[in-house]
């Protein structure tokens, strides 16, 4: 009879470590399952860290985990074809314990972190696929792996395995992600000597800076690029929705070839060598895109889960934050050994009254909005970019005369009726 | 049967890089593994043990994250694994680990007399090939380098039937056991391991000896002090020269090299080879 766990995580990364750990941390029996060579070996993000959520798993987590630097600058920037309207927050307060949020390569990060888990007590195996969910009279009892004598049991199994959830998806929890929901983002991670990323972007040794780039990096498209600072290499990539780069006949290394030849970017990256290439799926369809969370002997928790806010790009905090609160309630139902979908309620419970499951209900409706009305992305940051050339230009014209020639020129070209109701319309999505 | 294979952990050096500066291998820049050659001596013993029963068990010296390739034996069927890991032991050439190895060896030897040894090829990182043999001399047991396959092991009569590869062709050889194999890498394929492999292995802590708990030590021949190679120069082969890079859309690439490769009409001949 194979061995019984009290609960099984399959997938090792933000989510199912921090649940694992927490589980492991309550004295639970926990089997981490991993299907890279090891835990980060085949996870993508962008690279920012948010503090809180992971503090409150590891107290005082920059004193050991490998991060890069501490942001203290994030940058945000409206491009166009030869210009750039920024805008952006620098503060020292953010370089000092206990930090606002740092740069991460994950590779790093997810070992060092599984690896805190484990010595919390959770059992890790990594290169190994769970193929399916063992269900018995509709409850879930186990996975099956593709491993010689691979079925384990366990009173729970935690679906962390990520935005394209297979075990989500043989359980009928949710559907194939439309290409609306998903975001296809390409990176790069460019290695450049610490020294020409400190001058480059104005940084000390242990300082961070993250810019998000909108508009032409996206050639207008609805999705953002980015450019992130490391020790001594450099983030960058850019997605767009999946639907975005359909109908625009985009493929995501072409996107990333043309932000990388920009020259608002090509001078950051100037003698950089590229060191790793990365793409993957992001699920940002929001509110609408939580599946069923909770099932009996089953939770899902993290990308899973969809739990991925794009507009805010936050992603592995709501993992972690979601990993801890599935732990919870994994340990409220271990000690009324109740394991059903009802057992295991607190979880959702939890998930829908945190700031989770609120953010994401405030955009529920921002990426469709800007989905259905590109003009956002293609009209006005150019519209932008031209009014501020303009304003700034010294010519001679008197300055109340240049607003009026820049107000005239945005109704001019959108009519004023019609920025009104964008205007409106945008407010409501985010508002 | 008690077989015990020598695991060595070595930066992947498909992916190390060189410090231009110094020559030397810049060990943050790659991951550590266990030596390929060595996951193919513990599979071998997985394989002898499946005909013969007995242990396997796996040794290797090192710093403690060393421990994470006897782990890595563990999941390939080991049945434990002891690292010696001492201050007194780093800096060690092939003779100064040949001799903590033989050591540690003797060691193990007291609890199960050992019949068999067998070591990888080299490691990917010295090239050697030289510490399985020492280890053998030391022990005064028969080395048999360059195996590829083990075509039969005789518990009752203490004698293995092996298959050396030569330049040209192999060899077929009888040795008594005790003996020490190096194996080459086509000796056999890495199983995909089971399940519950893997997780004895999540759970498995190494015995970890110190200089301290190996016995009749002479510690003059530990480590740098018992190390009398000497490097003399280091270099980096140069990189070849010529070459040409084509530039240009994929479609100017491939008419390019199409030209090029039409041009020189007589590398593409085959050859008979008499």
């Amino acid at each position: 009879m194979p061995e019984k766990f009290d609960v099984i995580v399959v997938g090792a990364g933000p989510a199912g470590t921090a649940c694992a750990l927490v589980c492991a941390q309550q004295g639970l029996n926990v089997m981490l399952i991993e299907r890279g060579e090891y835990p980060g070996s085949k996870n993508v993000m962008g690279g920012v860290l948010y503090r809180k959520q992971l503090e409150d798993l590891i107290p005082d987590f920059w004193k050991e985990a490998p991060l890069e630097r501490p942001i203290i600058e994030q940058r945000f920037w409206m491009m166009d074809k030869e210009s750039v309207v920024s805008f952006g927050y620098k503060g020292l307060e953010w370089g000092v314990e206990p930090y606002n949020n740092f740069t991460v390569l994950r590779a790093q990060f997810d070992q060092w972190f599984a690896k805190k888990a484990v010595e919390a007590g959770a059992l890790l195996v990594n290169e190994t696929v769970v193929k399916e969910c063992i269900v018995e009279n509709g409850k879930v009892v186990g996975v099956r792996t593709d491993r010689p004598d691979g079925d384990l049991y366990a009173d729970v199994v935690v679906l962390a395995d990520g935005v394209n959830s297979l075990l989500g998806k043989q359980l009928g929890f949710h559907k194939e992600h439309r290409p609306d929901e998903v975001a296809l983002t390409a990176m790069e991670v460019i290695n450049l000597p610490k020294e020409k990323i400190n001058d480059r972007f104005n940084l000390e040794d242990n300082q961070g800076c993250t810019i998000e780039i909108f508009g032409d990096s996206t050639q207008g498209n609805l999705g953002t690029a980015f450019l992130y600072t490391n020790k001594d290499s450099l983030n960058i990539g850019v997605g767009t929705t999946l639907s975005s780069m359909i109908k625009a006949k985009l493929k995501p290394y072409d996107l990333l070839d043309y932000l990388k030849n920009h020259p608002m970017v090509s001078p950051l990256l100037a003698g950089g060598e590229s060191a790793e290439y990365l793409a993957h799926l992001i699920p940002e369809g929001g509110f609408r895109s939580v599946p069923k969370v909770v099932g009996d002997g089953v939770v899902v928790v993290g990308d899973a889960a969809s739990l991925v806010n794009a507009i805010h790009r936050e992603g592995s905090n709501m993992a972690m934050a979601s990993g801890k609160m599935a732990a919870e309630a994994i340990v409220k139902a271990k000690t009324r050994n109740d394991f059903s979908a009802s057992g295991l309620n607190s979880y959702r419970e939890a998930l829908y009254n945190s700031f989770i499951m609120k953010d994401l209900e405030k955009y529920k409706d921002a990426a469709h909005t800007f989905e259905k009305y590109p003009q956002y992305f293609k009209e006005y940051v150019p519209m932008m970019n031209k009014a501020a050339s303009k304003f700034f230009t010294v010519d001679g014209t008197p300055k109340r005369e240049k607003q009026k020639q820049i107000m005239k020129s945005v109704t001019a070209e959108r009519g004023t009726i019609r920025v009104l109701q964008d205007m409106y319309r945008a407010w409501k999505a985010v508002k | 049967m008690h077989i015990v294979v020598c695991v060595k952990q070595v930066p992947d050096t498909k992916i190390i890089k060189i410090n231009p500066k110094t020559n030397t291998l810049d060990r943050k820049s790659a991951p550590a593994i266990l030596n390929p050659y060595d996951a193919h001596a513990v599979q071998e013993a997985v394989k002898v043990k499946q005909l013969t029963g007995g242990t396997i068990s796996v040794l290797s010296m090192g710093p403690p994250q060393a421990t994470e390739v006897i782990k890595k034996s563990i999941e390939i069927g080991a049945d434990r694994g002891y690292l010696i890991s001492d201050r007194a032991f780093a800096g060690a050439d092939t003779l100064a680990t040949s001799y903590a190895l033989s050591k540690a060896l003797e060691r193990i030897g007291k609890d199960i007399p050992v019949d068999m040894v067998i070591c990888g090829k080299h490691a990917i990182d010295g090239d050697t090939g030289q510490v399985g043999p020492g280890i053998a001399r030391r022990m005064d047991i028969p080395p048999v380098t360059s195996v590829i396959e083990v075509s039969e092991v005789n518990v009752k009569e203490k004698t293995i039937l092996i298959k050396r590869k030569l330049t040209s062709g192999y060899e077929l050889i009888q040795a008594e056991l005790p003996c020490l194999l190096t194996v080459e890498k086509e000796i056999n394929e890495i199983e995909y391991a089971p399940m519950p492999n893997m997780i004895r292995a999540a759970r498995y802590q190494p015995i970890i000896w110190t200089v301290n708990e190996l016995e009749n030590v002479d510690r003059a021949q530990l480590g740098l002090k018992g190390s009398p190679t000497v490097v003399g120069k280091m270099f980096t082969p140069p990189r070849p020269e010529g070459g040409k890079k084509l530039e240009g859309s994929a479609d100017e690439q491939v008419k390019q090299l199409m030209d090029l490769l039409m041009d020189k009409k007589d590398l593409l001949t085959v050859q008979s080879t008499n």
